[in-house]
């Protein structure tokens, strides 16, 4: 019964022990798309639009190194040269655009870098190991 | 509280560079068993978010302010183990933007990543063992974990400027300004950590780590085909 090299559409049968087909579609449709677009659309608005009117004053850390007078310890960034320092983009003269650019970049390196490590260090569900699994019937 | 460099002596700040390493290498383990395919996108987007957060500095006292850590918040959503390679992340890429040290990227990750993950989400779980499984406890846990994040911190941060800070201080009085000053850091880090755990446990309760604190998995629950109808719809 296990001659049936051509029937590529029928094949199916030969797996019985894989109970129904609910299998296939449980990892096609987590409908969790629209929540992270709002999730990520929050964070670039945060980040390019509403950071402009973040407060400028020190914080907590740099206020305590100037009242105790360890701020002169600070060492000049070894990227303050960067192109993105300080939170703006090198050539970019306005302040709202270039800081709102620099924003909306780090909002993307984070997600590619970070979105990009946890996909490689996650757990693989088991169905979706094998796409290309060698064809049942050979063996 | 990004610190830059020059605060420390090379023997802590390579102390913290190892501290640091441990902590990351520790997290890519664990994040593992907390990340699936459902998570792992949320994870990156808790980071980005984060980024984002970080950029807002409020004010807390006459010409002070703050910002977002995450650690907590970041725990909370998506896992300890995930919640520090978060801030990890974050912290790298803010060195591009000038913001945290680069020979202090150790420090930070230490105080930032690993002692607000720590401490946040231990007040959290603590927290969540002895109040209502109900959703206004989870943000409440949440603020809590968020609010004592910060202070800790602070600590960390006096108890290594004790063993390797580059100016000769009262360390008593380095620690009181420190713990004053992110107390109320810290309130905001809560309002902060409370209301977006609880707005993504309000629409999507199953995607948040903190909620499901029963590992089962969530695929499983799909599986089951709503004969086991109990997943909060």
């Amino acid at each position: 019964m296990t001659k049936h090299p051509a029937a590529s559409g029928e094949a199916t049968p030969q797996t019985q022990q894989t109970p129904q087909t609910p299998r296939g579609a449980r990892k096609a449709a987590p409908p969790s798309r629209r929540f992270f677009a709002v999730f990520l659309l929050v964070a670039v608005i945060v980040a390019g639009f509403v950071s402009f009117y973040a407060s400028a004053s020190p914080d907590g850390l740099t206020k305590v190194a100037e009242d105790k007078g360890f701020a002169s310890q600070e060492k000049d960034h070894g990227l303050k040269d960067s192109p993105l320092g300080d939170y703006g983009v090198k050539g970019v003269d306005d302040e709202r655009l270039s800081g709102g650019l620099a924003g909306v970049i780090g909002v993307g390196l984070t997600l590619a870098v970070g979105g990009g490590l946890f996909w490689v260090v996650r757990r693989r569900s088991p169905s979706s190991k094998s796409p290309n699994s060698k064809s049942p019937s050979s063996e | 509280m990004h610190v830059p460099d020059g605060f420390f002596d090379a023997p802590v700040s390579l102390g913290a560079g190892v501290v640091a390493a441990a902590g990351i290498g520790l997290s890519l383990r664990g994040a593992r068993r907390e990340l699936d395919d459902r998570t792992a996108p949320l994870a990156g987007l808790t980071a980005a978010f984060i980024f984002a957060a970080q950029m807002i500095n409020f004010p807390v006292a006459a010409g002070t302010s703050g910002h977002l850590m995450g650690g907590a918040l970041a725990a909370i959503l998506v896992g300890p183990y995930t919640g520090v390679l978060c801030v990890s992340v974050v912290l790298l890429i803010q060195m591009f933007f000038a913001d945290g040290g680069v020979t202090a990227y150790g420090i930070n990750v230490t105080l930032m990543g690993i002692v607000s993950v720590a401490v946040g989400y231990g007040i959290f779980r603590l927290l969540m063992g002895v109040l209502p499984k109900t959703r206004s406890s989870v943000t409440a846990a949440a603020f809590a974990g968020g609010l004592v994040s910060v202070p800790a911190s602070a600590l960390a941060f006096v108890g290594l400027f004790a063993l390797g800070g580059t100016a000769d201080l009262s360390l008593g009085a380095v620690a009181t300004a420190m713990l004053g000053v992110h107390v109320l850091i810290g309130i905001g880090e809560g309002v902060i950590t409370a209301v977006t755990v609880g707005s993504i446990a309000a629409v999507r309760p199953d995607l948040v780590h903190g909620v499901n604190l029963t590992p089962a998995t969530p695929l499983e629950v799909r599986t089951g085909a709503r004969t086991s109808g109990e997943v909060s719809a």
